[in-house]
């Protein structure tokens, strides 16, 4: 810094290394960035999924068909259980991710924080096993 | 010499073509009670009147303790932004003529307010500096300058417009939740250095601004455009920052 400048001293090369197409956030965590790209694509894809499901379920079938045997049919296609597997997880991880957004808005004590996001990660997890246990181990007899 | 100034002003209100308006003001006076208050004012104004001259004309000439900002009294400062019948303008830059004769004055939201329209700013300046608002580049300066084209200075000419007024963090209902966000103002002046070709920390910036405060608690409401007294795009400035950390890249196209 102290030293002067020469009139002769040719100019120091443009270094592009941290602009332009590399300038990527350096160090931390990229956590927040992906719950957002998350957010984003898994709500496109549940909008197919909850529309599809919909309508399979509550305007094709009518509500009163929807029995026991019925869902024993259907599961015979081991397509629909991953279609509800992935319709589960998405939903409740998108569903997830906005709870714990607004908690983070709202909740402004540490403490309270991550005691919300605690008993909100405990909830989704238990509603995930016992969607889970259900799709995978319906039995088809 | 005060009186001075002041006269001809009144002697020109004297015209047949005043405007009558009402001002209801949120006063708040924390020696004389500990709890906001609104209070309203009549007077007669010129349509080309500024509300800051109104407001002047309230505190000269029937209540010297209302308190508010003002400095360059041109819109360059930023320091008369407020809560103009709802949304945040710089007095300054409002004629009586363009606001209505019924006008409802509160501070502005998201700061705490330390007497009538005076908000204390000194979080919005913390958080200003959190995103290092400054060229950052240790390579040894060329004998001249560092050059940059033409196209290079306009990639972020939007955001160097900002006065730092604070209507957009003050108009941003993200702030209004949760004080700790780092706000509008902070990411506009934080793009304005990201996106300078001769700056070389905008890899360090974008890992501030893809915290848990940074611009992902941006929901696009659009209420900082709305309220920019400069016009700035600052949503879209945003936007752009986030699709720096999203694709790793400051170019755009």
């Amino acid at each position: 810094m102290a030293t002067t400048t020469e009139p002769s001293r040719p100019a120091a090369p443009r270094v592009v290394a941290q602009y332009g197409a590399s300038a990527r956030p350096v160090g931390g965590t990229a956590f927040e960035t992906f719950s957002w790209y998350f957010f984003r694509w898994s709500g496109v894809v549940l909008l197919f999924l909850v529309i599809i499901h919909l309508i399979l379920m509550h305007v094709v079938t009518d509500v009163s068909m929807t029995t026991y045997t019925f869902v024993q049919h259907r599961y015979q296609n081991p397509f629909w259980r991953v279609y509800d597997l992935v319709l589960l997880t998405l939903a409740l991880l998108h569903g997830l991710n906005g709870l714990r957004i607004i908690a983070d808005d709202y909740i402004h004590t540490r403490g309270w924080r991550v005691f919300a996001q605690s008993v909100l990660g405990l909830t989704v997890v238990t509603f995930w096993l016992m969607g889970t246990l259900t799709i995978v181990m319906f039995p088809t007899k | 010499m005060s009186t001075a100034t002041r006269t001809p002003a009144a002697a020109r209100r004297s015209g047949a073509d005043l405007l009558a308006v009402a001002i209801k003001v949120k006063r708040y006076q924390p020696d004389r009670s500990d709890k906001p208050y609104w209070q309203e004012f009549q007077l007669q104004v010129e349509p080309k009147d500024r509300l800051v001259d109104a407001l002047n004309q309230i505190k000269w000439e029937q209540d010297g303790t209302l308190t508010f900002r003002r400095s360059c009294l041109h819109g360059v400062c930023g320091s008369d932004a407020m809560r103009v019948n709802g949304r945040n303008r710089l007095a300054c830059k409002l004629l009586m003529k363009d606001v209505g004769t019924r006008i409802t004055i509160e501070p502005m939201l998201g700061f705490p307010v330390i007497r009538d329209l005076v908000v204390d700013m000194d979080p919005f300046f913390a958080k200003y500096e959190k995103v290092k608002p400054f060229l950052i580049n240790d390579e040894p300066a060329p004998a001249a300058e560092r050059l940059q084209s033409a196209e290079e200075r306009a990639r972020y000419d939007d955001t160097t417009k900002c006065i730092l007024c604070g209507a957009c963090t003050g108009s941003c209902p993200s702030v209004w939740a949760n004080r700790d966000w780092v706000g509008p103002a902070s990411i506009v002046n934080a793009h304005r250095f990201i996106f300078d070709s001769r700056d070389r920390a905008a890899g360090e910036r974008l890992r501030i601004l893809g915290d848990r405060n940074g611009v992902w608690r941006c929901r696009t409401i659009f209420n900082c455009t709305e309220a920019c007294p400069r016009g700035i795009h600052v949503t879209d400035a945003i936007e752009e920052v986030k699709r720096a950390i999203m694709y790793g890249s400051t170019e755009t196209e």
